[in-house]
């Protein structure tokens, strides 16, 4: 039973950390029907600007900010104006091989550029075990789940409760009535980019202890928040989070209760299920189609 | 063939002018040049598989890399145990076919982005197969020692002659289907691309179409994977993961989805521009060619093949509105609306 | 007179929204049939849920005697019923001729058969025919997709006859279609009419052109029938008057 809990505590670290990476990935698809397949790289990078960053004598709390600036800059805006801009009228498919080279060229070029070398990574919270209940629960993981779900709670004040917000929503629903309404199409979109940066940036932060910091450690992760959004539920944001957790849990038991060989196959047969018997997700919409 | 000529001189000019590089420049190259031509019609037989499902059918696959997958492995098995390369040409065949079949029935469901994270899933549990199922794959330790067939009393060992073996191939492969684009069904399926309801109030059986689309598609990422294992003479479960999968739909992609001869252009960009920027940028080649590759996406969304229609559409148009400038301005009924 | 196609009382709701609330009326062989109705009184989900696009609620239909209820299209393409879309529907990378040809082959001999027999199906004279007949020959290698408005309705239009049907049934065939345009597709339905013998249902916002077209007329209002007869009938029914002045 502790072990279980173990897991169960685990599972729900990893699943926050899901969680977050996809909540940006549906919010990228909901502005402007950008499939990112670099989102696992967008993970990756910022570790490395904080490596960089305390590498030059900055403490922790400098050195994420940092890397939040950077990527807001480089993973938010930049990408946006320079990738994005330029293919979005081409529809998804142009977009999203776009994404895949973007993934290649981010990886390549932190391995020749930076190292292609793991670097291990402070933690914000330390690497202790506490004892709840005759359980063994990792102090880091309660640090995960905690900062986890304050940046989603964040978000969800920011996007409900601002008008900023309501304005993004407005505009991620129908951009053509937004823009009627008065609404700056352009810049809520550039703020979802900006949004993903943020939401990548704290991802990485939390994640990269666990895993070290390396050029290849976005393959998984990325392919683990796509899977997480579509099980949700691709155009909810409460789909990417309830994907998210689900997934991070399920992930966790099958390593442990299921065959180590194919425990990344368990998520894909989750996934493959929900797309054939719940197109929409879990938690989504259903979106129209035309007949 | 001479009418042919006549109607269309330059387009001849080029066919003939890209035979000639394809059956003589391999002469002038060194062994691992022949690989890599090798390599690129292999990979083109894969990328025109795909550019039927996804280019002509408008179905998104993410899996053909696993049918490469397919065909590589039941080559290596088979031939390393004493079979000749066409028995596994057979079962290849018959099982792309048939898993490609199975793997078209999600696209009756879903599209778009949802059937390519179907195909993905396919993909990524393929690999787990040949990874985990050692006693028939042998894993990460791979299969050693695959054979190249001797044809006609001519050995392949050298890889100029295996070269010229993947072109015939080639040749087969891209004649089937430019006999097939070319047939009724190559318009069905471009129907099921354009308007799948419209196609179905036309009496286009939208379904075995879709499934048929999958099949073939599947089937010549098979193919390619039989020809792949001899090329290599060494597989292992890496190269058949999804970066082969995405790779394969970069080269239909960039080359030109929906274009006959965009996937040889685009594998010559993925198979061959990677090793050509080697000679210049040292380790920097795979940053230079994701970049390449990106900035040609922004230019040409639609791919090298939709860039040059675009521009000789326009300048047929230029040509057309000289023409109606230099004519009498007349009444015309027929361009009334 | 018989009897071609068969409305028994079929009904379509969506939710509580009862679009088609129980209509039934005939088609005779040989006859062009119009449908009217203000704007949202069902007429296109009733063609939609007789033509298999929409699972009707209940209710029948019939096809020469024969069950043909929630029939998948393809289907009831094979059978010799076809249709136009209110909204335009061609294939727009393909040529004007390749369009043609694709709406016919599907209904020549097997899948298999039409692989491995003539590239064009054995449809380009009939392709080219046609082409001729709607005075489009000038644009058979044009991709439709650069056509005009008015040209891509015609061509629409061709495209349910390539299959020689019994049966079409064109949605607002004169829809945003200019004057000149508007003769020449009413000529010409006329004359496909009277040579092939085809039955047609025609589904027309643009009362003139129904009223000089039609043999009979069918009007519908919120989800009902509320008039069959002639022209000259609908035009003095005072329930029709008051349907479509009274607002």
């Amino acid at each position: 039973m502790s072990t279980f809990s173990t897991l169960i505590v685990g599972g729900l670290a990893t699943g926050a950390i899901y969680a977050v990476v996809a909540i940006g990935f549906a919010l990228l698809w909901q502005a402007s029907q950008t499939i990112n397949f670099a989102q696992g790289e967008f993970v990756m990078l910022p570790a490395f600007f904080a490596l960089i960053a305390m590498g030059m004598g900055a403490p922790y709390w400098l050195a994420a900010l940092v890397t939040i600036g950077m990527s807001v800059v480089i993973l938010g805006a930049m990408f946006k104006q320079m990738l994005v801009d330029p293919m979005i009228k081409h529809g998804v498919l142009p977009m999203a091989i776009a994404t895949m080279a973007l993934a290649i060229f981010m990886k390549e070029s932190v391995k020749d550029l930076y190292s292609a070398e793991a670097y291990p990574f402070p933690s914000l919270v330390p690497d202790r075990n506490l004892a709840i209940l005759g359980a063994n629960i990792s102090l880091q993981h309660i640090g995960i789940i905690v900062t986890a779900i304050g940046a989603i709670i964040g978000l969800t004040l920011l996007l409900e409760r601002t008008s900023i917000g309501r304005q993004m929503q407005a505009t991620a629903q129908n951009p053509t009535v937004a823009r009627l309404l008065g609404i700056p199409v352009e810049r809520m979109i550039l703020l979802t980019f900006v949004i993903n940066a943020v939401l990548v940036s704290i991802a990485s932060l939390l994640v990269t202890p666990i895993y070290l910091a390396k050029f290849s450690s976005g393959e998984t992760l990325g392919l683990a928040a796509f899977i997480a959004a579509i099980i949700g539920g691709f155009n909810q944001l409460r789909g990417a989070i309830i994907g998210g957790f689900l997934l991070g849990v399920v992930d966790n038991l099958a390593a442990a209760y299921i065959s180590t060989q194919y425990r990344s196959a368990v998520p894909l047969f989750i996934l493959i299920a929900v797309i054939l018997f719940r197109p929409h997700g879990i938690a989504g919409r259903k979106e129209e189609r035309t007949v | 063939m001479i009418a042919l000529l006549r109607s269309r001189p330059a387009a001849c000019a080029l066919a003939i002018g890209v035979a000639c590089i394809l059956l003589f420049l391999p002469l002038t190259l060194s062994r691992f040049g022949n690989y890599m031509l090798a390599m690129w019609a292999v990979m083109t037989i894969a990328a025109m598989g795909l550019n039927l499902t996804l280019g002509y059918a408008g179905q998104v696959s993410l899996a053909q890399g696993a049918f490469v997958g397919i065909g590589a492995y039941a080559t290596a098995i088979m031939t390393v145990n004493g079979w000749p390369l066409y028995a596994p040409l057979l079962l290849t065949v018959a099982l792309c076919f048939a898993i490609g079949w199975l793997l078209g029935y999600p696209a009756l469901r879903v599209q778009h982005h949802y059937l390519a994270f179907v195909t993905l899933s396919f993909a990524t549990l393929a690999y787990l197969v040949f990874r985990n199922e050692e006693w028939l794959t042998k894993g990460t330790y791979g299969i050693f020692g695959i054979p190249r067939p001797t044809l006609f009393g001519v050995s392949l060992k050298h890889h100029l002659n295996f070269y010229y073996f993947s072109l015939a191939w080639l040749v087969i492969c891209a004649g089937l289907m430019l006999w097939l684009v070319n047939s009724p069904w190559g318009r069905a399926f471009t129907a099921l691309r354009e308007n799948p309801a419209r196609a179905q109030s036309l009496g286009v059986d939208t379904r075995r179409y879709t499934l048929m689309a999958f099949a073939i598609g599947s089937t010549m990422g098979g193919v390619a994977g039989v020809l792949y294992a001899p090329l290599v003479e060494f597989i292992d479960p890496n190269p058949f993961g999804l970066p082969l999968s995405f790779s394969l739909l970069l080269m239909v992609i960039v080359g030109g989805s929906g274009y006959f001869l965009g996937p040889a252009l685009g594998a010559l960009i993925a198979v061959l521009l990677p090793e050509w920027l080697r000679d210049y940028t040292q380790g920097y080649y795979l940053i230079a060619y994701a970049l390449l590759v990106m900035v040609l996406l922004i230019y040409s969304p639609s791919g090298i093949l939709g860039w040059v229609e675009r521009r000789t559409a326009d300048a047929r148009t230029r040509r057309a509105s000289l023409a109606r400038q230099a004519a009498v301005p007349t009444y015309d009924a027929g361009s009334a609306s | 007179m018989t009897k071609v196609l068969e409305i028994h009382g079929i009904k379509k709701h969506f939710g509580g929204i009862r679009a088609v609330d129980g209509v039934s009326f005939d088609v005779n062989k040989g006859e062009i049939l119009g449908l009217i109705g203000p704007n949202g009184c069902g007429k296109s989900t009733l063609f939609n849920a007789v033509l298999g696009q929409l699972e009707p609620t209940a209710g029948r239909v019939m096809l020469d005697g024969h069950d043909i209820t929630g029939m998948r299209p393809a289907r009831l393409s094979r059978l010799g019923v076809s249709r136009t879309f209110q909204l335009l529907q061609v294939f727009p990378e393909m040529s004007v001729r390749e369009n043609l040809i694709l709406a016919g082959q599907e209904h020549r001999g097997t899948m298999v058969s039409r692989l491995f027999g003539p590239r064009d199906a054995g449809l380009g004279e009939a392709a080219d025919r046609m082409i001729a007949f709607f005075k489009m020959s000038h644009l058979a290698g044009e991709k439709a997709g650069g056509l005009s408005y008015g040209q891509q309705k015609l061509l629409d239009a061709a495209m349910a006859f390539m299959a020689g049907p019994r049966l079409v049934l064109l949605d607002e065939p004169a829809g945003g279609v200019n004057l000149t345009m508007l003769g020449a597709l009413k000529e010409r339905l006329r004359a496909i009419n009277s040579e092939l013998g085809a039955t047609f249902v025609v589904i027309e916002h643009n009362m003139e052109f129904v009223m000089s077209l039609c043999q009979r007329v069918v009007v519908m209002a919120e989800g009902r029938v509320l008039a069959i007869g002639t022209p000259a009938e609908i035009r003095a029914n005072p329930a029709v008057i008051d349907a479509y002045l009274g607002h």
